[in-house]
């Protein structure tokens, strides 16, 4: 292959008709290139598939230059300097391989591995492939494809709907990979392979399936707790592991570091290589600040039955300077291409369930209160959201041991309790036809079953999420789902029952003689009243 | 068998044209007002692996490659999202077939089953009298049932459902893609009309046609609603 193709800012293509078989200088040169851009590549798809938010870039029928394997994944500079450094100077090879482990932290500081994304190389050589033709286009597809299984693993839908009660954290390591945090029976899925002349590459993803259960149901209907301000660049207790980052990006936001870009003079012949400065990524520093409690935030709308649990002096929280919460940060003199420990947080893993501490805090009440006013959760986001005192961190306790009176939620007794409610009322079991003389006795006395079996109704009741169609819960801070939720199951109005009604119009009826008199008596007064209006 | 840097054997005029061509199925069955996000994000997903930028042809018969944007999708019916190429005319040439197979399912009764077929060919130039030859080298034939449901309840069920469903056939998809099989050759600037579709002006899928059946209750395809919509410039 002639050096300048390849040596130009744009990559061109010399069609497929020379044979050479033997891998040259430049073809290694260019082969370990592409491996440390794909490696780099992959990790700004995986994570910024994570972010929590649509990812949306532009074609370009023209090369650009800075597009790597002809597809726009824009480059966030703190992701590629955590992964150059977790590289340092390496490539993936075999035994050594390049790892991004996706996990979920609450807001009470308790995490769980969600998923492990794998970039292995392995010795099974393909000599005959062309490097910069072949082994090029197959990289670009594999990128794409990565492009497409991040959308379908479970991790991505909790990182949309991350925010007040947990966020989403990665971490890159480089060396064996450790697949031990994502619980039993994970799955895997490949995503794909390219073989070269150096090896075959391999990109694969285990992910964690008990999350399956709990999966968005749990964390939707959880209300926001409190909103935490992570600090990027606050100490964390574990400083020989590798650091947990947060995949919540708001650009502009605070000043920090500034990242070295990823232009790399040594990489790359020209300044064309480099990645193209992406327009709204200006902010080099990934913050996470979602509103707190009381400030306008797009989750105000979810049915705030519950204080936050955070303590200001929760072990797991580290305090920042002026800022309350936080999630361990970079440390300033992170591991390099050793095999980094794993980052647990005293997690019970075994079939298990999220769970959040009950209200604790006063202070929290308050402004939970007020911004809880005038909504009331329908009795199944209650059962589903059963807080109980945390025993270790995602166990489930059985339902049946909490009962509605334990639950101190606002409103609770429009809550439409059990199933007697339901038997009593007379809308659905109308009254049994009077016998006496007086129908409205009759029904005044009417036991009000009929024996229909309506109780049956709660024990069928499948917990589903509601979405309905064409409701986005992106723009109003309630959607039409939750508000559906609350005013499910209002209150009988006393004037629709009918023996209420029926009661007080027989006092009405046995009143009258005694009005009329009343009323023959005035009539002078009501004769003047006549005169007046006329 | 045709491979790349190889003769390739000329298929005499009149074969069959599914010689060489790859073909997967895939199945999905969902509700009416979820066939049309199903399809597309099928079929989008497929086109992400099978389009490429623009190419620039250079002087001694090198070129270049534009780039291709992608992004994300929320369907609205299912719990479920996708990527796509980002091109609008890409889009709406989707859409108008995706639309096309959901009205004829609908007109076609109650029971609601058919398939749609994406097929990527290639040209071949015949001599005069002869037309262009159209040889199909992967073929994608999504077999879609319509159910049909009682109550809100049960479509709740249903969107997660298909939405698990449809993350399976994307794993599909993706391991087929990377088994890297036969690809046409990348072609010279002449015949770069043959392989690829270079009617769109931000990217560049390989030349691909979409056409469906519909099946009527008997679960045989005798209504006439055999369609083909042709991609190419050279449509007849």
């Amino acid at each position: 292959m002639s050096k300048d193709l390849i040596r130009l800012p744009v990559l061109y293509f010399r069609l497929p008709y020379a044979m050479d078989t033997d891998l040259s200088s430049q073809d290694r040169k260019d082969l370990d290139k592409f491996i440390k851009f794909f490696a780099l590549k992959t990790v700004q798809v995986i994570v910024q598939a994570r972010l929590g938010e649509k990812i949306c870039t532009r074609s370009s029928s023209s090369p650009t230059g800075s597009d790597w394997f002809n597809l726009a994944i824009k480059d966030i500079p703190e992701v590629t300097h955590e992964a150059k450094k977790a590289l340092a100077g390496q490539l993936p090879a075999v035994g050594r391989s390049m790892c991004v482990e996706i996990s979920l932290k609450t807001s009470e500081g308790d995490s769980m591995e969600l998923e492990i994304w794998c970039l292995e190389m392995n010795e099974k050589c393909d000599k005959e492939i062309k490097v910069s033709y072949t082994v090029y286009n197959r990289l670009s597809l594999l990128l794409k494809s990565l492009l497409a299984i991040t959308r379908v693993t479970p991790a991505y839908r909790l990182s949309r709907k991350q925010g007040h009660e947990y966020v989403i954290l990665y971490r890159i390591y480089f060396g064996e990979v450790q697949l031990s945090g994502l619980g039993e029976g994970f799955q895997t899925v490949r995503v794909g392979t390219v073989g070269t002349p150096v090896g075959t590459i391999t990109l694969s993803c285990a992910y964690r399936i008990n999350l399956a259960f709990m999966s968005t149901r749990q964390f939707e209907r959880t209300p926001p707790i409190m909103g935490i301000i992570i600090d990027h660049f606050v100490d964390r207790p574990y400083p020989s592991s590798s650091p947990m980052h947060p995949c919540n990006y708001r650009a502009g936001e605070d000043n920090g570091a500034v990242y070295p870009s990823v232009e790399d003079s040594q990489e790359v012949c020209t300044t064309s290589f480099s990645t193209s400065p992406p327009s709204q990524l200006s902010s080099s520093r990934l913050s996470y600040q979602p509103a707190a409690l009381g400030v306008g935030s797009a989750d105000m709308g979810y049915p705030v039955l519950f204080a936050g649990g955070l303590n200001a002096a929760h072990p797991h929280q580290l305090i920042g300077p002026g800022k309350e919460g936080g999630i361990p940060p970079v440390p300033s003199q992170p591991a390099h291409g050793t095999q980094a420990d794993q980052e647990r947080m005293c997690t019970p893993l075994d079939g298990v369930h999220y769970s959040a501490a009950t209200p604790s805090s006063s202070e929290d009440t308050e402004t939970v209160s007020n911004s809880s006013e005038g909504k009331c959760g329908s009795p199944h986001d209650l059962l589903e959201t059963i807080f109980i005192r945390k025993v270790g961190a995602f166990v489930n306790k059985p339902i049946n041991q909490v009962t509605m009176a334990n639950l101190d939620i606002p409103f609770a007794m429009f809550a439409p309790k059990n199933v007697e409610l339901e038997d009593n009322d007379p809308m659905v079991n109308p009254p049994d036809s009077p016998e006496t003389e007086s129908p409205l006795q009759g029904s005044l006395h009417s036991e009000g079953s009929s024996g229909s079996s309506t109780g049956n109704t709660h024990d069928d009741f499948v917990m589903i999420d509601f979405k309905p169609a064409f409701s986005k819960d992106d723009i109003l801070p309630m959607d039409l789902g939750t508000f559906y939720r609350e005013f499910q199951n209002p209150p009988q109005l006393s004037s629709l029952s009918i023996d209420i009604g029926a009661q007080s119009m027989a006092e009405d009826l046995d009143s009258l003689p005694e009005k009329l008199a009343v009323h023959e008596k005035n009539v002078k007064e009501f004769d003047a009243f006549v005169e007046t209006l006329q | 068998m045709v491979g790349p840097g190889r003769t390739r054997r000329r298929a005499p005029p009149g074969a069959a044209p599914a010689m060489n061509c790859r073909a997967e199925v895939l199945e999905v069955s969902v509700e009416g007002r979820q066939v049309e996000e199903a399809m597309l994000a099928v079929l989008h997903t497929i086109l992400l692996h099978r389009s490429t930028g623009k190419f620039h042809y250079k002087k001694e018969g090198t070129y270049s490659i534009g780039t291709v944007g992608t992004q994300d999708v929320d369907c609205d019916f299912i719990d479920f999202a996708y990527v796509r190429v980002s091109s609008e005319e890409l889009d709406r040439a989707l859409r108008k077939a995706v639309g096309e197979f959901k009205d004829a399912l609908r007109s076609s009764g109650s029971d609601g089953m058919g398939q749609i077929s994406l097929e990527f060919y290639q040209k071949k130039k015949s001599r005069w009298p002869f037309s262009d030859e159209c040889i199909p080298w992967e073929l994608w034939t999504i077999k879609v049932n319509v159910v049909n449901l009682a109550n809100e309840q049960e479509r709740q069920i249903c969107r997660e459902k298909v939405g698990e469903k449809l993350c399976e056939k994307i794993i599909n998809i993706v391991e087929v893609m990377n088994r890297h099989e036969y690809l046409p050759k990348m072609p010279t600037q002449s015949e770069v009309d043959n392989v690829f579709d270079t009617s769109l002006k931000d990217v560049q899928p390989y030349l691909y046609k979409i056409s469906y059946q519909i099946t009527d209750s008997l679960g045989t395809s005798v209504t006439t609603t055999m369609r083909r919509l042709i991609k190419d410039t050279l449509a007849l």
